[in-house]
């Protein structure tokens, strides 16, 4: 109990102090996952659109183990990206392990089956409820994924903040792809499990309280975007 | 109107990705160290590393593992320089040919931490086989790494000594954290389990509730850490002239100095003897 309240007055101080460490690890935990969302949108958004409008052979295999990927352990995908970016694996020589590169490249991997997964299913249920108007305007199957796409974005970007709380929360792969260095690929969630090992844990609990203040901010930022008139596009 | 809902996402993504790429890193020089949890939990390298970087110019970046997994990561060749404590497996590394020569830097000690109620009563003994022994017969908890860690090694050694195979009671009265140092010492303490700590971690550690130590200065339980240069001729990217130069300056004199100099609570954690064999 005495951890408890002490982690609320230890994330009280660190805030009032903006201890430069602090705001590094903060800094380089939202460069990360924001660029390993952004990089997987850009993947994951077409796919599950095209995955929603087409129809193939085998498709329905497909989408069972899309939707299985987003329960992807971290440290799976963290052992694989290490095995492949050990300088014994076949990316060996491009030197991206223990790199923050490492690290967006692993939370990529995870954020990619979650946004695709759920951009399929919005896509695709939107398709059904427009059939008939994109059919009367004989919109092509290029135009239509990306009049769904827009169609769809509210739900899209929530897919994407789900994408953010994955990459941002987990420390599994993070901490085998980049090793926990300090000032070069220390994460708040590696920084929280360090403090815990150091039996520090009033002090690894107020970073848990920052990480989720952080999350928070994001999800407000995202929130007032959101709140910008919205275009019809099929008026 | 489609041209522009295409292309909005898009140009939000590049703006994005630009801003968060622009602070690129430094292109510093530095050395990637594989060691152990100890020798970073126990702050040791927070206090001592800035001085040789300091003094060379060359950072360092400390990947601090289980001495298992840190071997195996140097085998791979993820690192210039290997910092642990596990003797055979780092005589067998150089053997295989992976590292060069292997030196001894500092040593401390491992003790048999444990509740203050001391359920299997092993407080004030100086056996460390003799200590696991009663503590199998009278089923008291154990909290093992598990993990193929220098201390595990160590741990492992003690049982074989004392003649008992706690393996077959994994899951009852012996338990295997799988952890590291200090998440297996907050598991003990959680479940008031005794548990092997390296001195060093244990006195840094700050979770320790009512433990205290009960078994200690048993010669069995000394703990030398050791260096050794990852071969280039295996591994042709090895930094082989700077992680030379971390050897040298940890096995000389500042170095030395640095690693005696370092003190918690007024306790000194590590003890220098380079040059020895």
């Amino acid at each position: 109990m005495q951890d408890l309240s002490g982690a609320f007055a230890e994330a009280f101080r660190l805030l009032l102090d903006l201890d430069a460490d602090l705001m590094e690890i903060v800094g380089l935990s939202l460069r990360v996952s924001l660029t390993a969302v952004v990089a997987a949108a850009l993947i994951a958004l077409p796919l599950g659109a095209a995955l929603a409008v087409t129809r193939f052979p085998g498709r329905g295999a497909v989408l069972v183990t899309l939707n299985a990927l987003m329960g992807l352990p971290p440290v799976v995908v963290g052992l694989v990206v290490y095995l492949a970016l050990s300088r014994a694996g076949p990316l060996g020589p491009l030197g991206l392990l223990y790199t923050p590169e490492a690290m967006i490249l692993a939370q990529m991997l995870l954020v990619i089956p979650i946004v695709a997964a759920v951009t399929r299913q919005t896509v695709e249920d939107l398709r059904a409820e427009y059939d008939e108007q994109l059919r009367v305007f004989g919109v092509g199957p290029m135009g239509m994924v990306a009049t769904l796409l827009w169609e769809g974005r509210f739900s899209l970007l929530t897919a994407l903040l789900a994408g953010f709380g994955r990459a941002v929360a987990e420390v599994g792969a993070v901490i085998i792809v980049g090793g926990n260095i300090n000032h070069v690929t220390r994460v708040m969630t590696t920084a929280i499990a360090l403090e815990t090992s150091k039996g520090n844990l009033a002090l690894a609990l107020g970073l848990g309280i920052i990480l989720l203040l952080i999350a928070v901010a994001v999800n407000a930022a995202v929130m007032t975007v959101r709140r910008t008139p919205r275009h019809a596009v099929l008026a | 109107m489609i041209r522009r809902v295409l292309f909005t996402p898009a140009l939000v993504a590049l703006a994005l990705s630009t801003i968060l790429t622009l602070p690129a890193f430094a292109a510093e020089r530095f050395i990637t160290v594989q060691s152990t949890t100890s020798t970073q939990n126990s702050g040791l390298f927070d206090a001592i590393l800035l001085q040789f970087t300091a003094a060379t110019g060359i950072a360092v970046r400390v990947i601090a593992v289980g001495t298992g997994q840190a071997l195996k990561n140097a085998r791979n060749g993820d690192g210039d320089v290997l910092l642990v404590h596990a003797k055979p497996a780092e005589e067998k590394f150089v053997a295989d040919g992976f590292g060069m020569k292997r030196f001894d830097v500092m040593y401390n000690d491992f003790v048999i931490v444990g509740p203050a109620a001391d359920p299997a009563g092993i407080s004030g003994g100086r056996d460390a086989p003799k200590a696991l022994t009663t503590i199998a017969s009278k089923k008291a908890l154990f909290a093992s790494r598990g993990d193929d860690s220098g201390t595990h090694k160590k741990e492992l050694g003690l049982w074989k000594a004392a003649g008992v195979d706690p393996t077959g009671a994994s899951g009852t009265w012996y338990r295997e954290t799988g952890s590291g140092m200090g998440a297996t010492l907050n598991a003990a303490v959680g479940m008031a389990a005794y548990t092997l700590s390296d001195r060093a971690t244990w006195i840094a550690y700050a979770n320790k509730g009512d433990f205290e130590i009960h078994v200690e200065g048993d010669k069995q339980l000394f703990n030398q850490y050791g260096v050794i240069l990852v071969n280039p001729a295996k591994h042709p990217h090895v930094k082989a002239a700077d992680g030379q130069a971390f050897i040298d300056w940890l096995i000389g004199p500042a170095g030395q100095d640095a690693i005696a100099a370092y003190t918690v609570g007024g306790q000194q954690l590590f003890y220098p003897n380079a040059g020895g064999e």
